[in-house]
C-alpha cells in the first residue's frame, strides 16, 4: 500500500513490546542519548508486567543473575530522581520461610553462594523468625531474610517509566501493534497495525510470551512457554506485614507468597500456574488454584484464614526450559536485541533491565555479565 | 445515642440479647445484625481509609460495606446474617492472634 | 443417561420461573440462592416469624408476589434449592460455590443466570455518611426488616422505585421530608410513549405520586443534588440535610435524618462476564450488557439469562424471561417444548421492552452530573476513590478506559469490585477525557464475584 510506504518515524533504536522491559530501556536510552520510538500493541505494562506478583526480590536466583538483580535493585532505590515516583516500592525485605530440614538446607546454602555476588542474607532459626515476624506461623523451620529487598506496585512500575520516557522526548504509541519487521541493509522496518512504517538501525524485541514468533523470524526459535501465574488479594486489613514473605518450597504447590500493601491489602499469589491464550491474549485464570493456595497460605500465615479474598487475576509470562531470560544481543543478526522470557521472575530486574539494554544499545557493551542469557544458547539445542 | 433505624411494625418479636463492643444491646428475633446496630446505634463500622464511621448502604449483599466482626475475629456481612442469642459483634478489626 | 443438570442463579421472579419450567419438564434444576429464602430483592420475603400480610409488605403487587412464593413452596421437592449459597467464579465448564465455608464445583450442562439487579448509584458529595442508603436498601429495611431507615428520610435519584419507596415508607407512617427527582417534568414526558405501553403500570405510579402530594410530601423535579450534610448536633456524623438545586438553579436545604438515594437499577452481569458471554453497549441506559437473544440465550452455548441481571424490565418482566428462558434451555437439548408458549411469552415481553425504554428516556441516569462532581468527592466507597483521582487517572495518567484507571487508581478495585462505583467512574472518565461512555468501557469482572473466605474448605482442599 501507497500510505505504508510513508515513514512515520525514524529513531536510534525501536523498541517493541512496552512491558516494563522495554519501557524501562526507553528511558534509559533516552538517558543516554538515543533517539527511541516504543510500540505497544495496547497499553504500556499491561500483561506480564502489571499482573504480576510485584516482588523485588533478589534472594533466590539463579546467582549468576545477581549482578544484572543488583544493579536494579539500586535503581529501583532512586527512582524518584530518575522517574519522579517511587510506584510504592517498600525496601521492607524479603523473607524465605521453609517448614522442611531439606528446604533450610537449601536455604542455608543459598545464603553462603550469594555473598560473593554482594547479596548478603540473614538466616533464623524457626523461633528467631518468629521473633522477628510474629504474623508466622510458630512451624516454621527456618528463614532466609534479604533485608533490602521488598515490593513495588506492578501496575504503576512500566507506566511510570514510559511517561517519564516519554518526557524525556522518547515516542511511545501505545494500541500500536508491531505487524511486520523488515531489514534492508542498514535499517529494520517495522510496519504497525495503524499503517504506519517506523525505521532504525536497532531493535529491541521486548514483547514478552509473544516474542517466539519474532525471535523465530529471525532464524533464533527457542523454547517458549507461555503461562499464567496466579494472584490475589485479600480485603485491607492494619498494615502489619511489611516485608514480602514466600514458601521456599520446592514443590510447586506449597510455593506461595505474600506481600501487604501500606493500604492494607495482602497480596498472594503463587503455587500451580494457569495456561495462557497468545491468540486471545487471555490467561486462563482458574479460581481453583486461589482455593488451592489457601492450606499453604495459612500454614505460612494462621491468621490468613480470617480474611477474604476479594479478587483474583493472571498474568501472562513465558518461560524458557532452563528458567533463564533471554536478554542480549541477536546471535544471527546485527543491531537486533532481546529482553523477553522472564521466567516470572522479571519485575525486579525491569529498571536494571532497562539501563543494561540501553547500555548496548548506546555503546555496543555492558559491565553486566549477559552470556548465560544469550539467545545463542538455544542454538546448538533441537527446538521441540 | 439514637439509632438510625426506626421500627415500624412487627415489634412484638421476642428478644435477644447481643454484645455491640462489649455493651449490651437488645436485639429482637429476625432481624440482621445491621438492623440489630442501627436500631441501637449510628454505625457499623468505620472505613479503612478516612477512618469515618459507615452504616452500609445497600442491605442487598451487594456494595460490602456493612463488615463486622464477631470477638473471634470472624468477620460478617451485616445485612445478609441474622442475629442469634448471646452474639458478641465488635464494629473494628480483632487483632490478630499472631500480631 | 444421567439427566442434564441445569443450575438457575437467583431466586427472584426470574429465577423462581425458569425453575418451575424445568421442573414442569420433569427435571431437578439446582436453585442458588444468595439469600436466606427464596424471593429475590422485589419480592423478598420477610423472615418467617414476621407477621405482615404481603399486601402491606408489596402493595399493589401483592398478588404477583404471594403467587411467585405459593408456587415455590410447591416446588420445593422438585428442586434442588441452595439458599445462602454463592456462584463465585468458573473454572472450565464448572460454576464454582460457596456456602458457609463450604466450597463446590457444579458442572452444568445449562445454566439460567437471574442474578437480578442492584440501584444505580451517581455519588454526591456525602453519600457514604452513615443515615445514607440505596433506595433498593431503603426498601429492604423496611420490607424484610419492619424498619425505616430514619423518622423523616429524603429520597432521591429517579425512576420510578423512588416513588414506590416514598410511598411504601408513607403507608408505613413514616412521611418523608421530600422527593427529589433528578429528572424533569419536561423529560418525563419524553418517557410518556413507552410508558403507556403498560398502562396499569402507568396509573399505579402517578397514584403513588398523588398520595405523596396528597399528604404534602414535598415533590421537586428536575433537581440537581449537591451534597449530604452531617447532622450539625456535634455528637454524631450522620446524614442532617440534602442540599440540592432545583430546575432553575436555586438552593435549597432540605433537613433529613436519612436518604435513599438511587437512580433506577444497573444489571449483576459479573458471571455472565466470566463465563466470557459477549457484551454489547447499551445506548438506552448508557451500560454494557450482557448480549442476548429474545429468549435470553447468550454467545455461550447453554448460558441463558433472564430478569433484570440481562437489562432491567422489572418483575413482571422477569418472570416471562425466566420461564422463557427455561424453554429456551430445554429447547437448545433437544427436549419438546410447547412452541406457543415460548411465543405467548416473547409476545408478553414486548411491552416490557418499549415500557423499558420508556423508563429510561423519561428517567434518565443523570450521567452529566458526574462531570460536575467536586475533586473531593468519593466515588468508588471501598477504595475511597474520588472524583479528583479518576480525572488525574484521565489526565495526568492518560487511561483511555476504566480498567487502567482501575490499575492506577484503584477505582472499582474494592470489595464491591464497583458495583457501586462503576458506571459512575466510566462517566466521570469519559467527562475529563472527552470519550464517549461506550470507549470509556466496563470494569472487567473477577472471581470471586463476591469476597470469599479464605478459610473455605472443599474441592480441591
Amino acid at each position: 500500500m501507497s500510505l505504508s510506504t510513508q515513514i512515520a518515524g525514524r529513531a536510534d533504536v525501536i523498541i517493541a513490546g512496552g512491558g516494563v522491559m522495554g519501557a524501562a530501556t526507553a528511558f534509559f536510552a533516552r538517558q543516554l542519548g538515543l533517539s527511541v520510538i516504543l510500540l505497544e500493541r495496547d497499553l504500556v505494562g499491561q500483561y506480564a508486567s502489571g499482573t504480576n506478583f510485584g516482588n523485588v526480590r533478589r534472594q533466590g536466583r539463579f546467582l549468576q543473575q545477581l549482578p544484572l538483580s543488583n544493579r536494579s535493585r539500586e535503581l529501583w532505590g532512586r527512582l524518584p530522581e530518575l522517574i519522579g515516583e517511587d510506584v510504592e516500592f517498600v525496601a521492607a525485605g524479603h523473607v524465605r520461610v521453609s517448614f522442611k530440614e531439606e528446604d533450610s538446607q537449601r536455604l542455608e546454602k543459598y545464603a553462603e553462594d550469594c555473598k560473593p555476588y554482594g547479596l548478603d542474607l540473614e538466616i533464623y532459626s524457626g523461633r528467631q523468625a518468629v521473633d522477628r515476624f510474629p504474623m508466622l506461623s510458630p512451624d516454621v523451620h527456618l528463614a532466609s531474610f534479604s533485608p533490602l529487598d521488598g515490593h513495588a506496585n506492578p501496575r504503576l512500575a512500566a507506566p511510570a517509566f514510559a511517561r517519564a520516557a516519554r518526557r524525556a522526548g522518547a515516542t511511545v504509541l501505545e494500541r500500536t501493534e508491531v505487524l511486520n519487521i523488515s531489514k534492508n541493509s542498514e535499517d529494520f522496518v517495522v510496519e504497525t497495525s495503524g499503517g504506519q512504517r517506523f525505521v532504525a538501525p536497532q531493535l529491541q524485541i521486548s514483547v514478552g510470551a509473544w516474542a517466539r514468533k519474532v525471535a523465530a523470524a529471525f532464524g533464533e526459535d527457542l523454547p517458549l512457554v507461555p503461562k499464567a501465574p496466579q494472584m490475589a488479594v485479600t480485603e485491607p486489613v492494619p498494615y502489619r506485614i511489611h516485608p514480602v514473605i514466600g514458601y521456599a518450597s520446592w514443590v510447586e504447590e506449597e510455593g506461595v507468597y505474600l506481600r501487604q500493601v501500606e493500604r492494607g491489602n495482602i497480596v498472594f499469589g503463587g503455587g500451580r500456574r494457569s495456561t495462557v491464550d497468545l491468540e486471545a491474549k487471555r490467561a486462563r485464570l482458574d479460581p481453583l488454584n486461589t482455593l488451592r493456595q489457601m492450606p499453604h497460605m495459612e500454614r505460612l500465615l494462621p491468621d490468613f484464614a480470617r480474611l477474604r479474598i476479594i479478587r483474583t487475576w493472571a498474568g501472562i509470562e513465558s518461560y524458557t526450559d532452563d528458567d533463564l531470560p533471554v536478554m542480549g544481543a541477536s546471535s544471527l543478526v546485527p543491531g537486533l536485541f532481546y529482553a523477553f522470557g522472564f521466567c516470572g521472575a522479571g519485575f525486579q530486574l525491569g529498571p536494571g533491565v532497562g539501563a543494561t539494554m540501553a547500555d548496548l544499545l548506546a555503546t555496543g557493551q555492558t559491565e553486566i555479565p549477559l552470556a548465560p542469557f544469550s539467545i545463542a544458547r538455544f542454538a546448538s539445542a533441537a527446538v521441540a | 445515642m439514637t439509632g438510625l433505624f426506626r421500627r415500624v411494625a412487627e415489634t412484638g418479636r421476642p428478644e435477644i440479647a447481643i454484645t455491640v463492643d462489649g455493651h449490651a444491646v437488645t436485639a429482637l428475633e429476625g432481624d440482621t445484625i445491621l438492623t440489630a446496630l442501627l436500631v441501637a446505634g449510628d454505625r457499623l463500622r468505620f472505613n479503612e481509609f478516612d477512618k469515618m464511621p459507615r452504616a452500609g448502604f445497600c442491605l442487598m449483599g451487594a456494595c460490602q460495606d456493612c463488615r463486622v466482626w464477631t470477638e473471634d475475629g470472624h468477620e460478617l456481612r451485616a445485612c445478609s446474617t441474622s442475629v442469634t442469642p448471646g452474639l458478641r459483634i465488635v464494629t473494628k478489626e480483632v487483632p490478630w492472634t499472631r500480631p | 443417561m444421567d439427566a442434564p443438570v441445569i443450575v438457575v442463579i437467583g431466586a427472584g421472579p426470574a429465577g423462581t420461573r425458569a425453575a418451575q419450567t424445568l421442573a414442569c419438564a420433569g427435571l431437578r434444576p439446582v436453585i442458588l440462592d444468595e439469600n436466606q429464602r427464596q424471593g429475590g430483592q422485589i419480592y423478598r420475603r420477610q423472615p418467617k416469624n414476621f407477621t405482615r400480610p404481603a399486601t402491606k409488605l408489596y402493595g399493589a403487587s401483592a398478588a404477583s408476589a404471594t403467587a411467585l412464593h405459593t408456587d415455590f413452596e410447591a416446588l420445593r421437592s422438585s428442586v434442588d434449592y441452595r439458599p445462602e449459597t454463592m456462584a463465585w467464579g468458573v473454572s472450565g465448564d464448572m460454576l464454582l460455590t460457596e456456602c458457609r465455608g463450604q466450597a463446590d464445583a457444579l458442572r452444568f450442562d445449562g445454566l439460567i443466570i437471574a442474578s437480578g439487579a442492584t440501584d444505580r448509584i451517581m455519588p454526591c458529595p456525602g453519600w457514604t455518611l452513615p443515615g445514607v442508603f440505596s433506595l433498593g436498601g431503603s426498601q429492604i429495611a423496611l420490607k424484610a426488616q419492619a424498619c425505616a431507615i430514619g423518622q423523616a428520610p429524603v429520597f432521591m435519584g429517579t425512576g420510578p422505585l423512588l416513588y414506590l419507596v416514598a410511598w411504601q415508607y408513607l403507608q408505613a407512617g413514616v412521611k418523608p421530608r421530600a422527593v427529589l427527582d433528578t429528572s424533569s417534568l419536561t423529560t418525563r414526558l419524553r418517557g410518556l410513549g413507552g410508558l403507556r405501553r403498560r398502562p396499569a403500570v402507568l396509573a399505579q405510579g402517578l397514584r403513588y405520586m398523588a398520595d405523596l402530594a396528597r399528604s404534602g410530601v414535598t415533590l421537586r423535579s428536575g433537581i440537581r443534588p449537591v451534597r449530604v450534610e452531617a447532622r450539625q448536633d456535634g455528637e454524631t456524623l450522620c446524614a442532617g440535610a440534602v442540599v440540592w438545586k432545583d430546575g432553575r438553579g436555586r438552593t435549597h436545604r432540605t433537613e433529613c435524618d436519612a436518604v435513599g438515594m438511587g437512580y433506577g437499577l444497573r444489571s449483576e452481569t459479573q458471571l455472565a462476564d466470566l463465563l466470557k458471554c459477549d457484551f454489547a453497549f447499551d445506548a438506552t441506559s448508557r451500560q454494557w450488557l450482557p448480549v442476548t437473544d429474545r429468549d435470553g440465550a447468550t454467545s455461550r452455548a447453554g448460558v441463558y439469562l433472564a430478569g433484570d441481571g440481562a437489562g432491567i424490565r422489572g418483575a413482571d418482566a422477569a418472570e416471562s424471561a425466566g420461564a422463557l428462558a427455561a424453554l429456551r434451555c430445554l429447547q437448545d437439548m433437544g427436549r419438546p417444548v410447547m412452541e406457543g408458549e415460548m411465543a405467548r411469552l416473547r409476545a408478553a415481553l414486548k411491552p416490557m421492552n418499549a415500557f423499558r425504554h420508556g423508563l429510561e428516556t423519561g428517567f434518565p441516569w443523570p450521567w452529566r452530573h458526574a462531570a460536575d462532581l467536586p475533586d473531593d468527592t468519593v466515588v468508588c466507597r471501598c477504595e475511597n476513590v474520588t472524583a479528583g483521582d479518576i480525572r488525574r487517572a484521565a489526565g495526568p495518567l492518560d487511561s483511555p478506559e476504566i480498567n487502567r484507571a482501575k490499575a492506577f487508581v484503584r477505582v472499582g478495585m474494592g470489595r464491591c469490585q464497583g458495583r457501586m462505583c462503576g458506571l459512575a467512574g466510566a462517566e466521570i472518565l469519559a467527562a475529563a477525557r472527552g470519550i464517549t461512555i461506550e470507549e470509556a468501557g466496563r470494569i472487567r469482572s473477577a472471581a470471586p464475584v463476591k469476597p470469599l473466605p479464605a478459610k473455605i474448605r472443599g474441592v480441591v482442599t
